[in-house]
């Protein structure tokens, strides 16, 4: 008797495998695109288009637009350039959350439905592109770039070279790791209704050159983003490095630097500053 | 900052454009527990605002005399007003319990040092001791107020 019935869960179990393979392999064979079609320099509205892509198991989604823009309907806008995560170009929103579409396999999406939008948080420039100046223009305002008085480029004799240990480097790095996707911009609940607030791109930037022991303009970089709607406007929702591609985790620069501002962090005191504060005295 | 609208590719040079917006805080349902801290935070802050401005109302009634002061405790002797009133006990326990856990890692505490990426990667603040901390402010709730409908029920 037990041995019947383990025949029949045996035989259930595989004809359900069987039926799971058999759909997997279909969806799979197939995606349905959904992609935002926009042009705002010829019509205010908006519209979704509908492609069915094939796919191979090793897909991401940017070749799917790929084959859709090739085959089925070249007007299709998309920015793209480097197809392995590096250049930070071909941010949208997939399926609801923003991600780059070269590190975003079509295997990883539930279902085989994949609707593509711009990021938001970014103008439409047109279809799936977005309008990064003011998102850039937040980053170069922290001064992207080590302040140094000892390093002076015209007289060589004040040349110093700067020795980092591999600790000092770790300080740094992961926020040096940004690729300036804007994910985390488009993410950010308060970058969605505050556009003078630089964002978690911008005030990671910030922190990256603070925790840098070759700069030595920390107080200057602490006034920059100090203000009314500068890093206070930060609630640690988290979501930045939620959706972060690249492990920068701005949310931690963020707080860390806000950490600095209420002098709750302990402020190292960074060889290049008292090098600086020592500069002509000697 | 400056903004240079002519230097624009994109038409209308409307920043607010493709802005998420209330949307951004309304939804809380796409970014894990931290993004429902946010939202709870906010919500829970808000109601506490309009509860205490409620509440000054009503104590102020006090000056106008007896009657008047016990008038206004009538209305949270029946059941909406116990409900009311075990709302207030949930949102300021999670309010106070979360925002104790807000003052600490919105100022760098509990999340962790910065160190060496590798994939794949898994953000250091977003570590379980800090989000744990979402949980107990819930649980503190969920207790405070199965603790306060106890009493404020006793008697019917
Ligand atoms: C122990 C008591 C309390 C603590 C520890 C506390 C803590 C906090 C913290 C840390 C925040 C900032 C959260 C963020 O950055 O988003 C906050 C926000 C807020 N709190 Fe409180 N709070 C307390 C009591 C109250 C009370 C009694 C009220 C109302 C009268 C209140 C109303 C608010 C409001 C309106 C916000 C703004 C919410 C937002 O901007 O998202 N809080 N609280
Ligand atoms: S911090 Fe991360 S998500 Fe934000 S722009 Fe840089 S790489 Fe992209
Ligand atoms: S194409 Fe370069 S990051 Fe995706």
């Amino acid at each position: 008797m037990t041995a019947l019935l383990n025949i029949k869960t045996r035989r259930k179990k595989l004809e359900r495998d069987e039926k799971k393979e058999s759909t997997l392999e279909s969806s799979r064979k197939v995606v349905h695109l959904r992609v935002y079609r926009k042009n705002p320099k010829q019509d205010k509205s908006s519209h979704f288009d509908k492609f069915e892509v094939p796919v191979q198991r090793w897909s991401t989604v940017l070749d799917a637009l790929l084959h859709a823009k090739g085959y089925l309907d070249k007007s299709i806008a998309i920015r793209y350039s480097c197809r392995m995560a590096s250049c930070g170009s071909c941010g949208m929103k997939i399926n609801g959350i923003p991600r780059l579409a070269c590190y975003t396999k079509v295997s990883e999406i539930d279902g085989n439905i994949i609707t593509c939008e711009p990021l938001p948080n970014f103008p439409v420039i047109r279809d799936l592109v977005g309008d990064f100046s003011d998102f850039f223009e937040h980053h170069s305002a922290m001064e992207p770039f080590i302040h140094n008085q000892n390093a002076d480029i015209v007289d060589e004799n004040r040349l110093t070279e700067f020795i980092q240990t591999p600790e000092d480097v770790e300080n740094y790095l992961q926020f040096s790791y940004c690729i300036k996707c804007g994910l985390c911009y488009s993410a950010c609940p308060s970058v969605g209704s505050d556009t003078r607030f630089p964002g978690p791109q911008a005030l990671a930037q910030a922190y990256r050159y603070v925790a840098d022991n070759r700069d030595d303009a920390t107080q200057s970089r602490l006034n920059i983003v100090d203000n009314k709607h500068g890093i206070w406007r930060c609630h640690f929702a988290g979501s930045c490095s939620v959706v972060c591609p690249k492990g920068v985790d701005p949310a931690l620069g963020i707080q860390l630097l806000r950490g600095h501002l209420v002098n709750f962090s302990k402020n190292d005191k960074k060889l290049a500053e008292s090098r600086t504060r020592n500069l002509g005295k000697t | 900052m400056k903004s240079s609208n002519e230097d624009r590719i994109y038409s209308d040079g409307n920043k607010r454009e493709n802005r998420e917006g209330l949307r951004a805080w309304l939804n809380p349902s796409r970014y894990g527990w931290e993004r429902i801290s946010y939202w709870l935070q906010r919500l829970t802050g808000v109601f506490l605002l309009i509860y205490f401005v409620g509440h000054v109302i009503e104590t102020s009634s006090l000056v106008d005399g007896k009657d008047a002061w016990n008038a206004m405790l009538e209305l949270t002797q029946t059941t909406w007003g116990h409900l009311f009133l075990i709302l207030v006990i949930g949102t300021s326990t999670f309010h106070s319990a979360n925002g104790i856990r807000l003052l600490f890692t919105e100022t760098g505490r509990g999340l962790g040092k910065p160190g060496r990426p590798d994939y794949p990667y898994s953000p250091v603040s977003l570590n379980y001791r800090q989000k744990s901390g979402i949980w107990i402010a819930l649980i503190l709730a969920a207790t405070a107020m199965l603790y306060g409908a106890s009493i404020l029920f006793a008697g019917e």
